[in-house]
C-alpha cells in the first residue's frame, strides 16, 4: 500500500529523535544542530547550523565547488568558451546537464552546446598540465575566436600546482582580442557548491564587470542577479519587465552574454533573486559603482507583483508605477482563473522542499498560493543568513573551509562610482518602509513547529516521508526516484522535471497545473495489484 | 543550428577535447558495483564526483542510485583521505547496513596517493567492518582510461573475492560487460534455456529496472551475491564478453583460481550472438534448444525481409569499444556501411578490429580511438550518412544535420526502454533491427514526394 495521506501522529521532537536514532553518536550530535524545530523565541529567529562539512559516508544531496562555479554561475553564459582543465569527467558531467535556456538568435555565438576539456592524462598529472592548457586555449582560440575563454580548475589541478591564472594572463596578452581568465574552483574547496558560486562571482566581478563603458539606452535600468533561466524562467521575467518598460542591463547569469557582465555597472538598481549565490555581487556593485540593491522574488504571482511594485517604488516615477499596475492588472485574471481551477484539488495538501540556497524559500510562495502547507524545508548549500536573515552575517564564524575561499576587497571606483540617489532620497525611501539590501531568510516564513533541516540527506529524507507523509516532496534528480518508490511524488526544483518556466505570471500558471497533475495523478493509486490487496481467495470464479 | 561553430574543415588538435565520446573511470566503477547484491558503491574523493555520477546514472535509468562519498575538504586533500574513508565506512555500515561497500578512487585521492588497500585493512582491523561484511575496492584515477576501464577495474576487483576449493562446481562465469540490466536479464534467460548454470557478474538486473510498488529498498533483490562471487573461483570456466570491459577480470580469475577463460565479443547482432551461444554450449557440454535456434531464425528472417532498406546505408557511430566492435560486425553483416566511428576510450586495438571488420568494403572507414564527437561531426559534414548511432548527446548532431538517430549506448537521457528491452542476443538483434528500420522508413515516408509515397513497404 502506498503511504496513506493522513495527518502525522508524530510530534516534531519525535520526528527529530527518530531521524537521529540510528546515527553513530558523533554523527547524531552533528546532525542535531542542523535539524531545527521552528519555535518562537520571543523576537529572535532560532539559530541553525549551516554551511558546514558534509559527514563522510552520509549520502548527501550536495555537489562540489566546481559544480557551483562552472555549472551554475558560468554555465548559462553562451558566448564564452568554458574550458575545463582536468580529467574528462568534470567537463562531461557539466555538459548541457543544467537546463539554462539561451537565445542566441540565428547567428549569435553559442558555445553552451559544446563541452571543452584538456582531458588530462597521467603524464600531465606527473609533469604538470600548464603546457597542455596553453595549447588547448590556443586551439580553442584558433577554432572559434571567442570574446572570452574561461578556464576552470578541477581537483588535481590545485594539487599539482598548475598556475592557471598565469597561463590565462599570458594567453590574454598574446591574443589581444580575447579575454582569458581562470577560476580556482577545485572540487575539494569549501563544503558545497556555494563556495563555487563565490569563486565564480568574484572572478566575473574582477575580469568582466565594468569592461564596457558604452552607453546603454533605456529607462529604469536594472541588473537581475541570481536568475539562471532554468526552463525559461528568465525569459518570462524579461517579458514582464519589458511590458513594464523596465530595461534589463544584465542577468547574472541566465541567458547572459559577455557584454551583459561587462555593462552591469551601467544599471541603476540591482535586483537579487537567489540570495545565496550572489548577494555579495550586489554588495560589490554598490560599493564600487553606487548601485543600490533590493531582494526580489519572481517565483509566485503575488511575489512577482510585489517585486515589480518594489522596483516601481524605487524609481518613484508615476509613469512606471502606472505601467506596472497595468501589467499586473492585465496578467492577474489568467493567473486567478488557473488557480481557481486547481485550488479545490490542491488546497490543504502538504509539501516538503529541500533544494538549493534560495529556491526552498521562493517556492513556498507558490505552494502558499496553491493552499498547500510547507511542513518541512531546508537548503542543500545555504548559509545561516539564508535561513535566519542578513542580520546574522556579522556574527558568522569563519571556519577552516570558508577561510580558503577568496574574499575580494572592493572600493569605490574613482571614475565610475556614482550614487543613484541622494542620501535624502534613500532615507525617504527607507523611512517609507522600503527595504534596501535586506533579506529576512526562510525561517520567519515557516510555521511554528515545522522542521527546518540543513543539508538533508537520503536517510533523513526517507524518515521524513515515512513519518510525516507529505503529499509532495521537492528536491533534485538524485532524490527523485527513491522518494517516488515510496509512493510520494517528487517535483524536481533544480531541473523542473524538464518543464517550466515557473517564474512570473505565466510561470505560476504552469506551476499550478504541474502540481495539480503531480499530487492528483492516478498512478499513486496503482502501487498494489488486486491480488495483493485481497490475497485471500474467498470464492472461486463461477463461469456463466 | 545548435553546433553552429563546428567547421567542416578538420584541423589537428593536440590538447583540446571537444564534445567527448567518453567520461571518467569512477562512474564505470560505480555502475559495476551496483551489480553486486547489497552493495553500496563509495566514491573516495570530493563529493561532486559522487553527485555527478549518481545524477548521470539516475537520469539514464530513472531509478534511485545510492552511493556514498568521502566528501573530501581542502584539509583532507592536504593531509590524506584516510580519516574520511574510515569514518565513511563506519557511518555506512551503521546507517545503511549494506553487505558490502565497493570503494573506487578518483583523480583527487589518486593524485594525493591514498593507499586504499591499507585503509581498508585498517578499517577491518579497527572493527568498523561488521563480521561477515566486506569492503572491496579498485583504483580508478580519472586521468587514465575512461568510464569503460573504470567499469573493468571494478569487475576485476570483484574477482578478488573468488576462492578456489579445488573442486569444480559445474557453473560457468559470464562477465557481461557494461550492458543494460535488460541485457543481463536476457543473457540469464538464454543460459536458463540452455540449462547452463551461470554466475553473471556484475548483474544490475533487478537493481536498476525495479518496480514501483510503494516501497523503497536501497538494496533491491537483484545483483550477484558475495557468495556467488566467492564460488566463481570453482567455476568450469569464464566467458568474458568484451575485451575492454571484461577480459581483465576473466584473466585475473584464471591467474588466481585457475578458471580458464575465453574472451568473446559482446553478443550484439547475429554473428557475435552465434559465437556466444556456441561457446556457452561447448563449455557446459549441453545442446542448444530449439527455442534459441528458432529465435536465431527469426532474426535471420527479419534481415532477409528488410535487406533492401539496410543495403549500403551509411552509418556514423560513437560509443564504447566493445559495443562498437559488435555493432560494426552486425551492420556489415546486414550490408549496411559503417562510415565513421569514434570512441573516446583509448586503445589502438579498437581501430585495428574495426579496420579488419570493414576491410572488404569498397571505401575507407574513418575510425578513431581517443577521438571526440566534434571530429565525428566534422567527418559527417565531409561525408554525409543515413543514420547516426550513439548516446543522447548525438541528438545535437542529428538535429543540425537532419539525420535519423538511434539512441544506443550510455548515457541515454531523453528516452526510455533500455532498462527493459535488451539489445543483446537474437531477441535484442530483432529489437535493434526494428528500431533501425523504423528510423529509416519514417525518414523515407517523410521525404518521399506525394507521387511516390507508398502504402506498403
Amino acid at each position: 500500500m502506498a503511504i496513506a495521506n493522513k495527518p502525522t501522529q508524530w510530534t516534531p521532537a519525535e520526528v527529530k529523535e527518530e531521524m537521529l536514532k540510528k546515527y553513530p553518536p558523533k554523527v547524531a550530535r552533528k546532525r542535531a544542530s542542523s535539524i531545527l524545530i521552528n519555535e518562537a523565541l520571543g523576537n529572535t529567529t532560532p539559530e541553525i547550523q549551516a554551511n558546514v562539512r558534509t559527514i563522510p559516508g552520509i549520502i548527501t544531496m550536495r555537489g562540489c565547488t566546481y559544480a557551483g562555479c562552472k555549472g551554475v554561475i558560468m554555465g548559462p553564459t553562451r558566448d564564452i568558451v568554458n574550458l575545463v582543465h582536468g580529467p574528462i569527467g568534470c567537463s562531461f558531467y557539466a555538459w548541457l546537464t543544467r537546463r539554462n535556456q539561451t537565445d542566441a538568435g540565428e547567428n549569435g555565438e553559442n558555445y553552451m552546446t559544446y563541452c571543452f576539456s584538456t582531458d588530462m592524462q597521467d603524464s600531465d598529472i606527473i609533469f604538470g598540465g600548464e603546457k597542455k592548457l596553453k595549447a588547448a586555449i590556443q586551439e580553442a582560440y584558433d577554432l572559434f575566436h571567442p570574446k572570452g575563454i574561461a578556464v576552470f580548475a578541477t581537483c588535481p589541478v590545485g594539487l599539482i600546482g598548475d598556475d592557471i591564472h598565469a597561463v590565462a594572463k599570458e594567453m590574454k596578452e598574446k591574443f589581444g582580442d580575447c579575454n582569458v581568465f581562470a577560476f580556482s574552483c577545485e572540487g575539494y574547496k569549501g563544503v558545497s557548491q556555494s563556495a563555487g558560486h563565490h569563486i565564480a562571482n568574484n572572478q566575473v566581478f574582477k575580469h568582466l564587470v565594468g569592461q564596457n563603458d558604452g552607453a546603454k539606452p533605456g529607462e529604469y535600468k536594472i541588473n537581475l542577479l541570481g536568475e539562471y533561466n532554468i526552463g525559461g524562467d528568465g525569459f518570462e521575467i524579461d517579458r514582464i519587465l519589458k511590458a513594464c518598460g523596465i530595461t534589463g542591463i544584465s542577468t547574472f547569469s541566465g541567458n547572459s552574454t559577455y557584454d551583459q557582465f561587462a555593462s552591469a555597472h551601467k544599471a541603476d538598481l540591482s535586483c537579487v533573486m537567489c540570495h545565496r549565490s550572489i548577494n555579495y555581487v550586489a554588495d560589490m556593485l554598490e560599493t564600487k559603482y553606487g548601485i543600490p540593491w533590493i531582494k526580489v522574488n519572481f517565483i509566485g504571482a503575488e511575489a512577482t507583483a510585489k517585486s515589480l511594485r518594489k522596483i516601481g517604488q524605487y524609481f518613484g516615477d508615476k509613469d512606471l508605477i502606472d505601467r506596472i499596475e497595468a501589467v499586473i492588472k492585465e496578467e492577474m485574471p489568467a493567473v486567478k482563473a488557473a488557480l481557481g481551477d486547481v485550488l479545490p484539488r490542491t488546497q490543504g495538501k502538504t509539501a516538503m522542499l529541500f533544494v538549493g540556497g534560495s529556491r526552498a524559500h521562493h517556492y513556498m510562495e507558490l505552494f502558499g498560493e496553491l493552499g498547500m502547507k510547507t511542513v518541512s524545508t531546508g537548503y542543500e548549500f545555504g548559509h545561516r543568513d539564508d535561513y535566519e536573515g542578513r542580520h546574522v552575517i556579522p556574527t558568522l564564524k569563519v571556519d577552516a573551509d570558508s577561510r580558503n575561499i577568496e574574499e575580494i576587497e572592493v572600493e569605490a571606483d574613482p571614475e565610475r562610482f556614482a550614487p543613484r540617489k541622494t542620501e535624502e532620497e534613500m532615507q525617504a525611501l527607507t523611512d517609507a518602509g522600503f527595504e534596501f539590501k535586506d533579506y529576512k531568510g526562510l525561517i520567519p516564513d515557516m510555521d511554528q513547529g515545522t522542521l527546518v533541516i540543513d543539508d538533508l540527506n537520503q536517510y533523513e529524507a526517507e524518515k521524513l516521508v515515512e513519518l510525516i507523509k507529505p503529499d509532495l516532496f521537492c528536491a533534485g534528480i538524485k532524490e527523485k526516484y527513491s522518494i517516488q518508490k515510496l509512493g510520494i511524488p517528487l517535483k524536481q526544483l533544480h531541473s523542473y522535471d524538464y518543464g517550466g518556466p515557473y517564474a512570473g505570471f505565466k510561470g505560476a500558471v504552469n506551476f499550478y497545473k504541474e502540481i495539480d497533475r503531480l499530487v492528483n495523478s492516478k498512478v499513486w493509486g496503482y502501487m498494489k495489484a488486486p491480488w495483493q490487496e485481497n490475497p485471500e481467495l474467498s470464492a472461486t470464479y463461477v463461469w456463466e | 543550428m545548435l553546433l553552429r561553430h563546428t567547421p567542416k574543415e578538420i584541423t589537428e588538435r593536440s590538447a583540446l577535447v571537444i564534445n567527448p565520446a567518453k567520461t571518467c573511470q569512477p562512474i564505470g566503477a560505480m555502475y559495476a558495483a551496483l551489480g553486486i547484491h547489497g552493495c553500496l558503491p563509495h566514491s573516495h574523493g570530493s563529493q561532486g564526483c559522487c553527485a555527478y555520477h549518481r545524477s548521470a546514472l539516475t537520469k539514464h535509468y530513472k531509478e534511485p542510485i545510492s552511493a556514498a562519498t568521502s566528501s573530501f575538504t581542502e584539509g583532507a586533500s592536504v593531509f590524506g583521505g584516510q580519516a574520511n574513508l574510515l569514518q565513511a565506512i563506519e557511518n555506512i555500515f551503521t546507517v545503511y547496513e549494506p553487505e558490502v561497500i565497493a570503494v573506487h578512487t578518483t583523480c583527487l585521492s589518486e593524485t594525493i596517493g591514498d593507499d586504499i588497500k591499507q585503509i581498508r585493512d585498517k578499517a577491518e582491523k579497527s572493527g568498523v567492518v561488521p563480521g561477515g561484511k566486506h569492503v572491496i575496492y579498485c583504483n580508478t584515477p580519472s586521468y587514465i582510461g575512461s568510464h569503460v576501464t573504470g567499469f573493468s577495474n571494478m569487475v576485476k576487483g570483484m574477482t578478488e573475492i573468488a576462492e578456489s576449493t579445488g573442486r569444480k562446481n559445474g557453473k560457468v562465469n559470464v562477465i557481461p560487460g557494461w550492458v543494460e540490466p535488460s541485457d543481463m536479464e536476457e543473457l540469464k534467460r538464454l543460459a536458463v534455456l540452455m540449462n547452463v548454470p551461470i554466475t553473471l557478474f556484475p548483474d544490475t538486473s533487478g537493481v536498476l529496472n525495479g518496480p514501483l510498488s510503494g516501497e523503497f529498498k536501497m538494496f533491491p533483490e537483484g545483483g550477484v551475491t558475495m557468495k556467488e562471487l566467492r564460488e566463481a573461483g570453482d567455476a568450469l570456466g569464464t566467458l568474458a564478453l568484451g575485451e575492454w570491459c571484461s577480459a581483465d577480470a576473466a584473466r585475473s580469475l584464471d591467474t588466481r583460481c585457475k578458471v580458464p577463460c575465453r574472451v568473446l565479443d559482446m553478443p550484439f547482432g547475429l554473428k557475435a550472438t552465434d559465437r556466444f551461444v556456441d561457446a556457452l554450449r561447448t563449455i557446459a557440454g549441453t545442446s542448444v534448444p530449439e527455442e534459441i535456434t528458432r529465435e536465431r531464425g527469426q532474426l535471420v528472417d527479419m534481415i532477409s525481409d528488410s535487406h533492401q532498406y539496410f543495403y549500403q546505408k551509411k552509418v556514423a557511430l560513437f560509443g564504447d569499444p566493445d559495443q562498437l566492435i559488435s555493432m560494426t560486425e552486425f551492420l556489415v553483416s546486414i550490408d549496411m556501411w559503417p562510415m565513421h566511428l569514434v570512441t573516446g576510450t583509448p586503445g589502438k586495438k579498437f581501430e585495428k578490429r574495426i579496420n579488419e571488420l570493414t576491410a572488404h568494403l569498397p571505401y575507407e572507414v574513418n575510425v578513431q580511438a581517443g577521438g571526440d564527437m566534434f571530429l565525428l561531426h566534422q567527418w559527417i559534414k565531409n561525408e554525409p550518412v543515413d543514420l547516426l548511432m550513439g548516446n543522447t548527446y548525438g541528438k545535437y548532431i542529428a538535429r543540425d544535420e537532419d539525420l535519423p538517430f538511434l539512441r544506443w549506448g550510455f548515457p541515454i537521457l531523453d528516452r526510455v526502454g533500455h532498462q527493459y528491452f535488451p539489445t543483446v542476443g537474437y531477441k535484442g538483434g530483432l529489437r535493434l533491427l526494428e528500431k533501425i528500420l523504423s528510423l529509416l522508413l519514417d525518414r523515407k515516408d517523410r521525404d518521399d514526394s506525394e507521387t511516390v509515397f507508398e502504402l506498403t513497404l
